[in-house]
């Protein structure tokens, strides 16, 4: 048994998640390529939140899969940290804004 | 300025040594599939030549930069050129083969003494394309160059041009300091006497390559941006972006083992090959010749010194009706032109 949870490797066997449910496999595949082709968002926007995200969810293959798609589509290094921050400003905050329900309930039980 | 690989005596100047790299390690292991390997597996071995159509000549490893990733290891301190006798027997390999697109390369090909010479004796033959890939920021290097954008209007030559990104930082980190406003520069003067205009015909491209470990993005998508920011910020026009993916050779390779990266960029080209490029690599349809009349498959061969697999290996005894004949010289580096949309001199090989 390997000494990490996390594996580098892994990340390129994604796919064969799709070996032991290949319905929901494909159907997760099919709708993921959906998302990330150009839209509303171009391609780059969406690789930029998807950046974002990834730290959000501290996923190590999703930041690894994202460091590199946007170095690909020559996404700058201002731009991505940019992109961090935002999303390390949502997760602050919505750890700070609980901090109101926490503010009303000590109010509310307290003379 | 950093000198080439040959001027600090480094391991890696010897082609052997970078061939060695590339056939053992992750390859011998099995790690890795060797790419004839990968060929046999895909049904497309052996990679065959189909017909002559670019000629690419190499005129010498002299330029005027020192590139992190350049795969000839060229530079001021590289002092090979091409002869005026074997220069003179391209020109006749050229009106005997009557390709349609004579390609030239370097170093920074408009250092040769004899350039304007040859590129006019090439024009005289009437070849369709005549390619001159040009770092840019020759151009503006000194007095000496300033006429020369004006030269290849005059003879119609197609520029087509290094510029690894359409911002100052990674460009000039990439091929130094000073160069993104050099080329800027040197891409206005272009621009100046025709090149990139609507119904000039006179075809500028420019050629994009990652800065560091990566692959690049799709080559219409890069084209969009570079258009963009560069008519946006400069003024600048163009007519298309070529991506070409960095071979794991040479500097780019001395790069690769520096930075630990070499593995994972192996990994990375081994687990994008994609069979529809191999159909259109460049190998299929080029003669790279070297500075001394040698002859490659490929310029990436030539810096490989990997010749072609033919009794006749010198353009001196060369017949081109034979090109067809003899099996493509393949070894892993050629993972780089097949690897995702496919790399060659002209771009992307797959949509």
């Amino acid at each position: 048994m390997k000494k990490s949870y996390y594996q580098p490797e892994d990340l390129k066997k994604f796919k064969a998640i799709t070996n032991w449910s290949p319905a929901l496999g494909e159907k997760f595949f099919e709708y993921y390529n959906s998302v990330f082709a150009a839209g509303a968002l171009s391609a780059r926007e969406k690789s930029l939140i998807a950046l974002a995200v990834s730290h959000v969810v501290q996923c190590p293959y999703c930041i690894d899969a994202y460091t590199q798609d946007g170095l690909q589509r020559g996404i700058e290094k201002a731009e991505m940290m940019e992109a961090v921050h935002v999303g390390a400003a949502i997760k602050g905050g919505a750890t700070l804004v609980h901090g109101v329900q926490m503010m009303g309930l000590y109010d509310k039980l307290s003379m | 300025m950093k000198k080439s690989l040959h001027a600090r005596a480094n391991t890696l100047a010897a082609s052997e040594a970078q061939l060695q790299l590339l056939e053992n390690g992750i390859f011998q292991s099995g790690e890795l599939p060797k790419f004839s390997e990968q060929l046999k597996h895909s049904g497309l071995a052996p990679l065959k030549k189909r017909q002559l159509e670019v000629l690419q000549i190499n005129l010498g490893y002299m330029c005027n930069q020192v590139c992190a990733h350049c795969h000839v290891d060229a530079g001021p301190d590289r002092k090979e050129k091409m002869s005026k006798i074997h220069l003179e027997r391209c020109l006749e390999l050229i009106k005997v083969s009557k390709v349609g697109t004579v390609d030239l390369t370097g170093g920074a090909p408009e250092m040769h003494p004899d350039f304007q010479w040859f590129v006019r004796e090439v024009a005289a033959l009437g070849v369709q394309d005549i390619i001159v890939r040009s770092n840019l920021t020759i151009l503006v290097a000194n007095a000496h160059y300033a006429s020369y954008p004006q030269f290849f209007a005059e003879q119609g030559v197609h520029v087509v041009s290094s510029l690894p990104f359409y911002k100052k930082e990674k460009t000039d980190r990439q091929r130094g300091e000073g160069v993104f406003s050099n080329s800027i520069e040197a891409l206005k003067a272009l621009n100046a006497v025709g090149y990139g205009q609507e119904g000039s015909g006179l075809q500028l491209d420019l050629v994009y390559n990652p800065a560091g470990a990566f692959l690049p993005a799709a080559q219409e998508q890069l084209e969009q941006d570079f258009k963009t920011s560069l008519a946006t910020n400069y003024g600048i026009q163009f007519n298309q972006l070529f991506t070409i993916t960095n071979l794991p050779i040479s500097r780019f390779l001395e790069y690769l083992l520096a930075s630990e990266n070499y593995e994972d960029y192996m990994t990375t080209l081994v687990d994008a090959f994609n069979p529809a490029a191999v159909q259109n690599v460049m190998c299929t349809n080029t003669l790279s010749i070297d500075y001394q009349g040698y002859m490659y498959d490929c310029d990436f061969n030539q810096m490989l010194a990997i010749k072609v697999q033919s009794p006749v290996q010198h353009i001196d005894q060369f017949d081109p009706t034979t090109f067809a004949q003899h099996p493509i010289a393949i070894s892993q580096h050629c993972y780089g032109c097949t690897a995702g949309a496919g790399s060659s001199c002209q771009g992307a090989l797959v949509e």
